[in-house]
């Protein structure tokens, strides 16, 4: 049995008469890539925002092992702050010191591509750059359960495919464990261990896939038979 | 970022076309200095009066630099009560909007009255016009601040403080700028005509004494002065500011 990071019990919320969620019951195993999928504006992010607390539901239970780093389509860096005061910020407010925080962060400079940029300013980075700064900021502040909210939705498709066969990588190299939320199913099926797809409103979890094919060399399945099948099979969850 | 030089050139020109014209105009209609001086008398007596200008300009200076000090002081603190207080914002922002509309020209001889003809009724007048914009301006970038990256130092478990000091006052910084800038160009009107009201050193009080004994060249001269004042303090304003929101390019 593998050790469950993060588990959803029948979680329910409404804003007034609107139901937005209706006993969502999931969960994530450490080591794993975890996606949910769905219509966009489904209650995706209500339901990250009950993950990270900011929102309270209405019923059912939250149980996190460790503490969640939550990652938005938007980078969020401050443009007021360089790279590297970007990703140490979090530690800062922690109470680190400046210099414990640097020591920590520059390692993963490289791993993240961002080595040579810790002094620039985000204007100063591309949108790929700035989203890989977001995601050290994220895995910096937590390294236990990452919460990625439409990760790559902002940056253009190129971006987003060299950042899909970056994480892919990084994942496997720092054993990250992940959910993720998108509605791309492309990315979803490239990416995930397990996909959970949302129908619309409001948002209840349809079905549950394992995707099972080509788990070593992820990047493969792109050019994989196995990959039509899944979408087709979520195309007609989605219907 | 560098300004294109032909911003400069058009009204560079128009200036120096109206100076010509206006000197042009006192030399052929024979007008006298007591009505109105010409352009290179008015320089002449600008420098010949420049110790005694700069004397009193110290003091216009101070009380608008101190001034400007409180102001920038009082706003900071308005705004981050109206910021954390919405109750408060609510009650006070319709009252300063109102208070605006009072005509200082009507306050400035009541805070002689009250306190006196020395700095302190001077320095208030400042306050009273300078706060204004600063607060406006600081208060709309607080509440301009992105709902998401509030919530992201909420997520952080980010102290009030904290969140002013990282988010809320970085990101309202070129708003406090672009008030503060309106109110330094107040700031010296604010403070002379505060002193043409009474006291014993001043820019305003040199130009009242000076259009007393129709030396209109003087008071053109401070004029003058005050305007080329006005322009350095500015350009110096500007560079701060450049130096404080480097990362904004």
């Amino acid at each position: 049995m593998k050790e469950e990071k993060l588990v959803l019990k029948d979680i329910c919320k409404s804003f007034g008469e609107k139901d937005v969620l209706n006993k969502i019951s999931l969960d994530v195993c450490a080591g794993e890539h975890v996606t949910v999928l769905g219509p966009s504006g489904c209650g995706k992010s209500t339901m990250m925002n009950i993950l990270t607390g900011i929102l309270p539901a209405d019923s059912g239970t939250v149980d996190v092992q460790g503490k969640v780093g939550y990652m938005q389509q938007k980078d969020l860096l401050l443009p007021w702050k360089t790279c590297l005061e970007n990703v140490i910020l979090p530690d800062l407010l922690a109470g680190v010191s400046k210099e414990e925080a640097t020591k920590r962060a520059m390692p993963f400079f490289k791993e993240f591509q961002l080595d040579g940029f810790e002094q620039n300013y985000p204007r100063e980075m591309s949108g790929g750059m700035r989203q890989r700064a977001s995601f050290l900021r994220t895995f910096l502040s937590c390294g236990d359960i990452l919460l990625l909210d439409e990760p790559f939705g902002a940056v253009d498709s190129i971006t987003r495919g060299n950042l899909q066969q970056w994480l892919i990588d990084v994942t496997a190299r720092l054993g990250l464990t992940i959910f993720m939320i998108t509605h791309d199913i492309d990315e979803a099926i490239l990416l995930s261990d397990r996909i959970y797809v949302l129908s619309d409103k409001p948002a209840a979890i349809r079905d549950e896939i394992i995707v099972d094919f080509s788990t070593e060399e992820k990047k493969d399945r792109l050019f994989d038979p196995a990959f039509l099948e899944i979408k087709k099979r979520i195309l007609e969850d989605l219907m | 970022m560098k300004k294109d030089k032909s911003n400069i050139f058009y009204p560079v020109i128009t200036i120096v076309i109206a100076v010509i014209v206006w000197e042009l105009v006192v030399r052929i209609f024979h007008i006298p200095s007591y009505i109105l001086p010409g352009p290179i008398q008015v320089i002449a007596a600008l420098i010949k009066e420049f110790p005694q200008i700069l004397y009193h300009a110290a003091a216009t200076i101070g009380e608008g630099a101190i001034g400007i000090g409180i102001s920038i002081v009082i706003s900071i603190l308005i705004a981050i009560w109206m910021d954390r207080f919405p109750t408060a914002k609510k009650t006070v922002y319709p009252l300063m909007v109102i208070s605006q509309t009072v005509p200082v020209m009507a306050i400035a001889p009541l805070l002689i009255i009250w306190f006196g003809f020395g700095m302190s009724p001077k320095i208030i007048l400042v306050v009273i016009m300078c706060f204004f914009p600063i607060t406006v301006n600081l208060t709309d970038g607080f509440a301009q601040v992105d709902r998401d990256a509030l919530n992201m130092f909420h997520v952080w478990n980010a102290s009030g403080r904290q969140i002013y000091r990282h988010l809320k006052f970085p990101f309202a910084l070129p708003y406090f700028f672009s008030g503060l800038r309106i109110s330094v160009t107040w700031m010296l009107v604010a403070a002379i005509l505060s002193e043409w009201l009474g006291g014993d050193r001043g820019i305003g009080v040199y130009m009242l004494r000076a259009k007393q004994a129709y030396a209109l060249d003087k008071v053109f001269a401070s004029v003058v002065f005050v305007v080329l004042l006005s322009l350095i303090i500015i350009g110096v304003l500007n560079m701060i500011r450049n130096k404080c929101i480097r990362w904004n390019g």
